[in-house]
């Protein structure tokens, strides 16, 4: 059953990574783009990421998606015929795209087995998950204080610098952006 | 569980997204392959989350944070550019040439 | 005396020094130049004079070898800046300083009114020094300072009057002409080098007849290239071409350096080389042979030239030629021999000559003449107003025709009996002595001829002038003087056992330690008893005719002024053109060089590849590369990205297994 599911959101979010690529028009880009987004935050809810599901879509496809779209509105821009690059390009873009994509598709053989014996350095039979010990934390956590509580314990004691440094570079942000932006300084 | 497909899930859309920065001109929809590209990442960590710690779910989330911060900047980049210009087409965008 | 041998070099130098100085900032000191130019060379030979009497009281058993510093220590080759005084090296020094003080004293009063006083002695003085590092040296290299360094002197001072064109190509034709020969001579070293591992006179004559074998290609090959180096340096045929062409230098140049010293440099080197050349009878045979053919060749040019330091010249490459038949027999102390008697009467011929000619030029200055003082048409009957000049002279024509007791007479009869008692052995040498003895008889032929249309007859040179020519001065003729006393009795150097006295043989023992390395390789027999009394009666009788005949033929018909004078033809045209040697070189040799260089040396290689390929075509590749590494920097993001991606797709490549 999940794996049906999987499929059907994997392959919306290929087709529409697909569209989104080759849209001349940039609104239809970003709306393809908006699509994939939806169709992985459902993957993501299937992998037991409920919380970053939920940011997925009120974060990415809700506000930086939504201001793309402004950005496109502000500048008026068009179907430029001659937004694509030529068939040199194309097929050089082919080529490196072909370099880049066979090693990473490599990882796709990976099981939870294979992962599992690569981790601890033996071969593992039976349960991987028993294996993995962080796994079993996880799982543990996300039944003991919930989805968003097993996500905020590491957010709030593992993770606190890099969280208040990410406060200040989202403020650092918004100052250049209105910055850059502005007619006159 | 699922964890071979979406990696190999991942794989894909990263491929796609490095294919659209190669092949488009515009900048905006340029940057919107790169973050594409971003979201692949993001679903590579989430799938290996399962087994190597929540750490996973809190890096995407940073992740998130960061992407966002870097749209923001990156499209006032390109209206002070579309300013000056009067086009987002990368072939008038080069004056750092040597 | 001898330790401080190098003073003999050290003065001339000083004296170059200092005279080079004044010719550029006081050219117009000329008493002091004076002083200095020929005040070093005299001093100079009394540092000789004294090293040979200090060799005469304790006889060298061994050649003394002076070392002044290393000159060039590399890896095994090994060579220092050295003297060699030995026996040989001290009767060239004596020569050299001898007759180079009486010609710097002759030039004090040839070269007074001229502007470039100070420079002409500062060049003499150079060359003096140049030599004596030649003579003096004690291996190869050392004598090539010299060799090379007499042969720049000898450019800069046929060219003294570069004013002309002329002038200054005779110097040119000179220096290049001689750069041939050294070609071979530095070949001759470096096999030399291979062969035996030294290049000092000591070594090689220790090791030459342990290491070589004796007639073999080798030792043939370097007593071939180096007798190359001879013809370039000595004149003789095919090089011999530079040194009429020298004339154009002052006279007393071409005294001292186209008569008694650069010119025997050759022959100095061949007797230095005895071993080598003992050890490689084809070599000998060349040498000799040329020598000869050269001896007779010069002789028959000599006939016909009327400028009378042109004659002087043609006689002086015959000469050459006996010396180099002398050494080619085998017959080394008879060449060197000949060698001192030859400069004592060619200088005495050249420097007065030069006083005819001062004479003669004082006369056309005068009345603003502007004939040939040169050309001995000119001249006739100069007897009554050069009285000593041509007493002098006339001792030295019978000197260099070979009358006895004069000096000329022993030296060259020795090289003749020499060469006549190998004939005995090698047919072919009976070849070379009967062109020695022809060129005997021409020699006296034209030496009378010269004598007698410059001094007898009646005087050619106008009326006007006539009443100018006068004797030159006493510091012109006391030179003059000394060498015509040498001429005289430098026979006694080396009389032959027909004569009592003959039984000391003065130059044989003397130099004896220095021929006897090879010794064990050729020994050569004078002709004694009734063959010796033919030799000399021929030689004699040889001498009376040609001298007889020279001076009737002559005076028989009155002579022409040289502007009366008409066209030489047949016979007489091929003598007086030198039977066009030069004219041949230059047809087959110059001018394909010529154009070589211009069409392939010059356009092709030069031009097109060194400038074209090498310097445009890399400047053309730099910019091109530039260009390509510039297209990596065109500010478009695309290019920017393609090339991330490919470097992230390698690193993929390199870390995903």
């Amino acid at each position: 059953m999940t794996e049906l599911v999987f499929s059907v959101l994997a392959g919306f979010a290929v087709i529409s990574a697909i569209a989104c690529i080759l849209q001349r028009n940039p609104v239809a880009s970003a709306i393809w783009l908006v699509g994939t987004m939806f169709a992985l935050a459902g993957i993501y809810v299937l992998l037991n990421a409920q919380f970053i599901g939920a940011i997925q879509v009120l974060v990415y496809a809700g506000a930086v998606m939504v201001l793309f779209l402004f950005v496109i509105m502000l500048l008026n821009l068009s179907n430029d015929a001659g937004d694509l690059r030529g068939w040199p390009t194309r097929l050089i873009g082919a080529a490196i795209v072909v370099a880049i994509a066979v090693p990473l598709l490599t990882v796709g053989r990976y099981t939870p087995q294979r992962l599992a014996s690569e981790v601890t350095g033996a071969v593992v039979s039976g349960d991987p998950a028993a294996a993995l010990p962080a796994g079993q934390a996880a799982l543990a956590a996300v039944t003991a204080k919930g989805v968003v509580g097993a996500v905020a314990v590491p957010l709030f004691q593992q993770y606190l610098v890099p969280f208040e440094i990410t406060s200040i570079l989202l403020l650092t942000a918004a100052v250049g952006a209105v910055v850059l932006a502005k007619r006159k300084i | 569980m699922l964890l071979g497909p979406s990696l190999t899930l991942s794989a894909i859309l990263f491929a796609i997204g490095v294919f659209g920065v190669l092949i488009r001109r515009n900048a905006i929809v340029l940057f919107m392959c790169i973050e594409l590209m971003l979201n692949a990442v993001n679903l590579t960590f989430v799938a290996l989350a399962q087994y190597h710690g929540l750490s996973g779910q809190v890096l995407v989330f940073f992740v998130m944070t960061v992407a966002a911060a870097e749209a923001a900047v990156g499209l006032a980049i390109i209206l002070s550019v579309f300013r000056h210009r009067q086009s987002v087409d990368l072939k008038y965008i080069n004056l750092l040439r040597g | 005396m001898i330790q401080l041998i190098w003073l003999t070099v050290a003065l001339p130098l000083v004296g170059f020094l200092v005279n080079g100085g004044l010719a550029l900032r006081r050219p117009g000191a000329k008493a002091a130049v004076s002083l200095v130019g020929p005040g070093v060379v005299i001093g100079a030979f009394g540092v000789a004079v004294a090293a040979f009497l200090e060799a005469l009281r304790s006889p060298l058993e061994a050649a003394v070898i002076v070392p002044l510093w290393q000159w060039l220590p590399v890896g095994s080759l090994q060579i220092e800046l050295a003297f060699q005084v030995d026996q040989l090296s001290l009767v060239m020094l004596l020569i050299v300083t001898g007759v180079g003080s009486l010609i710097h004293l002759f030039s004090v009063g040839y070269m007074k009114a001229d502007p470039g006083y100070a420079r002409y002695f500062a060049y003499l003085n150079l060359f003096v020094a140049f030599m004596l590092i030649l003579v003096l040296g004690a291996n190869f290299p050392v004598l090539f300072i010299g060799w090379e360094g007499v042969g720049l002197c000898s450019y800069l001072l046929i060219g003294f009057w570069y004013g002309e064109k002329a002038n200054a190509d005779a110097g040119k034709k000179a220096f290049i002409v001689n750069r041939i020969g050294d070609f071979g001579a530095l070949l001759a070293m470096f096999l030399t080098w291979q062969a035996l591992g030294t290049l000092s006179f000591t070594g090689i004559a220790e090791k030459a007849p342990q290491l070589l074998q004796p007639g073999g290609a080798v030792v043939t090959a370097i007593s071939l290239l180096l007798f190359l180096g001879c013809t370039g340096k000595s004149a003789q045929i095919p090089l011999y071409t530079w040194l009429p062409d020298a004339m154009a230098g002052p006279t007393p140049v071409s005294a001292l350096i186209h008569a008694a010293t650069m010119v025997t440099a050759g022959v100095y080197l061949v007797a230095r080389s005895n071993v080598l050349f003992a050890m490689a009878p084809v070599s000998q045979t060349v040498v000799a042979g040329v020598g000869a053919l050269t001896a007779l060749f010069a002789a028959t040019i000599g006939l016909r030239q009327y400028d009378i330091k042109k004659v002087l010249a043609y006689s002086t490459v015959s000469q050459l030629g006996y010396m180099f038949l002398g050494v080619g027999s085998g017959a080394y102390v008879a060449g060197i021999f000949h060698l001192a008697t030859h400069a004592f009467f060619k200088a005495l011929l050249f420097l007065g000559s030069g006083s005819v000619i001062h004479a003669m030029h004082h006369a056309y200055h005068a009345t603003h003449s502007h004939q040939d003082a040169q050309d001995m048409r000119n001249m006739g009957g100069l007897r009554k107003q050069l009285p000593w000049t041509f007493a002098l002279m006339g001792i030295a024509t019978l000197a260099i025709a070979g009358i006895p007791p004069f000096a000329g007479f022993f030296s060259k009869d020795e090289i003749l009996s020499f060469a006549y008692g190998r004939g005995e052995v090698e047919p072919i040498w009976k070849v070379f002595w009967g062109m020695g003895a022809l060129a005997a008889l021409l020699t006296a032929f034209y030496m009378a001829r010269l004598m007698a249309m410059t001094f007898f007859g009646e005087n050619r040179t106008g009326a006007r002038e006539r009443e100018h020519l006068h004797e030159a001065p006493w510091i012109m003729t006391g030179p003059l003087l000394v060498l015509g006393i040498l001429s005289v009795v430098g026979g006694l150097l080396n009389l032959p056992t027909f004569f009592p006295a003959g039984r000391h043989h003065l130059l044989d023992g003397w130099l004896e330690p220095v021929i006897e390395p090879s010794k064990q390789f050729l020994k050569l027999e004078p002709p004694h008893g009734a063959t010796e009394t033919m030799l000399i009666g021929l030689a004699i009788a040889t001498a009376l005719v040609g001298l007889y005949f020279g001076y009737r033929l002559t005076l028989a018909k009155p002579i022409p002024t040289a502007h009366d004078a008409p066209p030489e033809r047949g016979i007489w045209k091929l003598l007086n053109r030198k039977w066009y040697v030069d004219e041949l070189y230059d047809e087959f040799i110059v001018t394909p060089l010529v154009s070589l260089s211009r069409i392939f040396l010059w356009k092709t290689v030069d031009q097109g590849l060194i400038d074209g390929v090498g310097a445009n075509g890399s400047a053309w590749l730099s910019r091109k590369l530039g260009w390509l590494g510039s297209r990596l920097q065109t500010g478009e993001v695309g290019i920017y990205v393609i090339l991330f991606l490919l470097g992230a797709a390698w690193i993929l490549h390199t870390v995903v297994r």
